[in-house]
């Protein structure tokens, strides 16, 4: 489904792989090895070069911002534009099935977004992104800031978005985890990625 | 009009209050004395040269010399708004981004006045066109070096808000609209204030100039408001175009953020 062809650029070398639907992918490495330029390239969050394609569509042949609500990035620490936590969903309604699936009230529409723990963050801006239905779903660490549990209904969530075809890239530091989510693992070490099977 | 004139010798005598702030930075150690003796002779000479190029200008009512006045005056309010900058677009961008839309800006409201309200004869009579334009630059540039500053700077604070748009599918005009919002607020909050305060708290220096200088109180104050309606106007034109031409330079084509079109910080 994502075909990606001789990726790079600045800090990451030329990079190849398929990513088929309803397969997860691990990405594993050291911090500061290049995870997260990786999944921004391929989300074209930075200038890079390369082929990247979608069902046999090529990224430059469509918006930027449409290839992104295709495939989207969810980074580590999740930004926010607005005041109040709803404002961040187009529709909020729809995302009620989802933020109860992720243990969040839903009464958390009119919060003030500090009022947010950060692991609550990290569950808010996953449900932003599931909301839209993307085709691939870039995952920064979507489990690093949460307990046993929430990190359990996250990939209980993702989990279910495979089986109806999704694909994902998953960055874990969490060997079990990789072990849990993916078959396959994307392994970057300083700026290069290799493939290994799990 | 009744003009009290001004004599070397009463600007001498005047000019002693600046030497009694020297002495008196010299005696409270204020470390000034320098500085306050260097803008005293550059003041004098600015302003000395700035009279004789005027009492020329207006003697020869030349096109090609007001224009060559009013092109040296853009440029140099375009070099000050880059000077404003704490972190300037890369290469020509820097310069001009600023010097472009200041000269839109004031360009369409100098020309506004000119065939509307003032029409004077000939058109380009510089006694009209050098003082209007220096007054509206001088305020347009305040409002697009403010806009420009804190765009660059909010963009690079809130990097992950705006990516966060991003990432999400907005489009470069979406996802950098709360950020040119504030841009734009801080662009044109001055001249709102200025408006606000003006008469009360401080009476404006062309209309107090004009008064001293034996005009009608009420036509001295119809001219101030017709500048800061200038004003206005220009600052609201030129900030806006400044906003949005530095989102457009801080994005790309493929709607990502560029900050790396931004130099270092000074």
């Amino acid at each position: 489904m994502l075909q990606v062809r001789d990726l790079q650029r600045p800090g990451l070398s030329p990079v190849s792989f398929d990513l088929n639907d309803g397969e997860c992918i691990a990405v594993q490495g050291p911090s500061g090895s290049g995870k997260s330029l990786l999944l921004r390239a391929i989300a074209d969050l930075d200038p890079n070069q390369g082929e990247v394609r979608l069902n046999g569509d090529a990224r430059e042949g469509m918006t930027g911002p449409a290839w992104r609500r295709r495939v989207i990035y969810v980074p580590a620490e999740s930004g926010w534009w607005s005041d109040r936590v709803g404002e961040h969903f187009a529709d909020w309604e729809r995302a009620i099935p989802l933020l109860q699936a992720l243990f969040l009230p839903a009464e958390a529409r009119d919060w003030p977004v500090q009022r947010l723990s950060t692991g609550e963050r990290q569950r808010m801006a996953l449900a932003r992104a599931l909301v839209l239905q993307p085709r691939v779903l870039l995952l920064d660490e979507p489990t690093s800031g949460l307990d046993s549990e929430a990190a359990a209904a996250v990939e209980q969530l993702i989990g279910e978005r495979l089986h109806d075809g999704a694909g994902v890239l998953w960055v874990t530091h969490d060997a079990a985890q990789a072990r849990r989510i993916a078959k396959r693992c994307l392994s970057v070490e300083n700026g290069r990625v290799h493939a290994t099977i799990l | 009009m009744n003009t009290i004139p001004l004599s070397n010798i009463d600007l001498a005598l005047a000019s002693l209050l600046v030497i009694l702030d020297a002495v008196l930075s010299l005696v409270l150690r204020l470390k000034l004395e320098r500085q306050i003796l260097i803008a005293l002779v550059r003041m004098c000479v600015q302003l000395t040269l700035v009279g004789l190029v005027l009492k020329t200008l207006f003697a020869l009512v030349s096109p090609w010399w007001t224009g060559l006045a009013i092109l040296v005056m853009v440029l140099f309010a375009g070099r000050e708004i880059m000077a404003r900058q704490e972190r300037r677009l890369q290469g020509w961008w820097a310069y001009g981004l600023g010097t472009g839309c200041m000269f839109i800006g004031a360009g369409l409201v100098m020309i506004f006045a000119l065939t509307t309200q003032l029409r004077p004869d000939p058109w380009y009579d510089p006694r009209y066109v050098i003082p209007l334009l220096g007054m509206i630059l001088g305020n347009t540039m305040t409002g697009i070096s403010l806009g420009l500053d804190t765009l660059a700077g909010q963009l690079t604070r809130e990097r992950s808000a705006v990516e966060a748009q991003l990432m999400l599918g907005a489009t470069r005009w979406e996802a950098a609209l709360p950020v040119a919002r504030g841009a734009l607020r801080r662009a044109l909050m001055p001249i709102i204030n200025s408006m606000a305060a003006t008469g009360l708290v401080a009476l404006p220096g062309m209309m107090t100039g004009q008064i001293l200088a034996g005009a009608e109180p009420i036509l001295a104050v119809k001219y101030q408001m017709l500048i800061m309606f200038l004003i206005a106007g220009g600052t609201g034109m030129g900030s806006v175009a400044a906003v949005l031409g530095g989102v457009y330079r801080l994005t790309d084509s493929r709607h990502r953020l560029r900050l790396d079109r931004l130099g270092a910080p000074r």
